[in-house]
């Protein structure tokens, strides 16, 4: 058959009834659905509109895994997420519902602390000590990368400290953004300085 | 290796032309019950699928394979009934077919599946065969042969249509 042809059959073949993008999203919906029933739903996403800009959220059957800012490309998360945790990743904003309204209730204001089953698997060792410390820091205060050091144990661990921060896989819920240099300015963010400065705004108010 | 992308990709990526191939092998009525049975089963065989593997090929010999069970399923509920067209109204008065989906619905079933694999979703006649059975010709010929009914059958776009009349 020459390319023509091909083209003429092509040409017949559009007379098909088009897939609607509706057709589409109905069946996406009902393969999260069925996923999650039979456990084949290892990671489950969503994004939140914040005033920070658009979240991407992640969670496996343990809890929240990732919250990432747009800066750190989404796209880009969710592969790492595939390579690190699994690939059976689907846009399933279900398994999202209470971690999105605590986030949005903390962004109004309303919240203090947030109460989620979290999944710190995308942290390893030291860095995931630190983690697991950080929300004793109290919603308004901050503390510096040396004292957090100390609290986890390796009080010579400053610079550790600053790395664990810096990889947060929870940002905002895990508050990393409480943690300042010991001269009282605010040391960098994963979200960037101006992101820092406004979650600690918020909490200063 | 290539990373693998997560499935949300493949979803994005096949999703229409998998429904494309279901609803044409297997009509408007049971495409979607194969559509969801296929990525499920290619949700659970993920992990293990090599990184540099025909993502589409792969989705389309799952699909395949689902639509033979459901025929095969719907076979055995169906309950003998005196002859009548499956669907009356898509037929014209001198029994041609309305729609073109109707029309590929009546071609026999290793060229309904040859015409969708190879024009809907693509592949070469060799991948076409592979998931069919037989030599890539012979997929070939089953492919024109479907097409051939098909223009029999179906009288083609309203240009054609105003000019017989």
């Amino acid at each position: 058959m020459t390319a023509s042809d091909e083209s003429a059959v092509q040409d017949l073949l559009t007379a098909l009834p088009a897939v609607t993008e509706a057709d589409l999203s109905a069946l996406h919906d009902r393969l999260a659905v069925s996923a999650a029933a039979e456990g084949m739903l290892d990671v489950a996403y969503r994004t939140l509109d914040t005033p920070l800009g658009t979240l991407l959220l992640a969670a496996t059957e343990q809890g929240l895994v990732r919250v990432a800012y747009a800066t750190e490309d989404h796209d880009k998360v969710l592969t790492t997420i595939a390579k690190r945790i699994s690939p059976r990743i689907l846009h399933a904003p279900r398994r999202l519902d209470l971690a999105a309204s605590e986030i949005d209730e903390y962004f109004a204001g309303q919240r203090r602390s947030f109460d989620l089953p979290l999944d710190l698997s995308l942290s390893t060792g030291f860095r995931r000590a630190v983690l697991s410390h950080l929300p004793d820091i109290g919603y308004g205060h901050t503390a510096t990368y040396a004292a957090v050091a100390a609290a986890a144990g390796s009080p010579r661990a400053v610079r550790a400290v600053g790395t664990a921060c810096a990889t947060n896989p929870l940002p905002v819920v895990v508050p990393c953004h409480r943690v300042i240099r010991a001269d009282g300015s605010f040391g960098g963010y994963l979200g960037g300085p101006a992101a820092k400065r406004a979650l600690l705004e918020l909490e200063a108010a | 290796m290539t990373a693998k992308q997560p499935f949300e990709a493949v979803v994005a990526r096949h999703g229409a032309t998998v429904l494309r191939v279901c609803r044409a092998v297997l009509g408007r009525g049971d495409a979607d019950d194969a559509w969801s049975e296929t990525f499920l089963a290619a949700l659970r065989a993920y992990p293990e699928l090599p990184g540099d593997a025909n993502v589409e090929a792969w989705l389309v010999t799952i699909a395949h394979r689902k639509a033979i069970d459901i025929t095969r399923a719907a076979r055995r509920r169906a309950i003998p009934v005196a002859e009548m067209p499956e669907n009356p109204s898509a037929q014209r008065a001198d029994g041609r077919d309305l729609d073109l989906a109707t029309a590929l619905a009546g071609l026999p079933r290793k060229q309904r599946a040859a015409v969708a694999y190879h024009y809907l979703a693509g592949m070469p006649y060799q991948d076409v065969a592979a998931v069919i059975g037989g030599s890539a010709d012979a997929a070939r010929r089953s492919a024109a042969d479907g097409i051939a009914n098909l223009r029999k059958s179906y009288p083609g776009t309203a240009a054609g249509e105003g000019a017989a009349r």
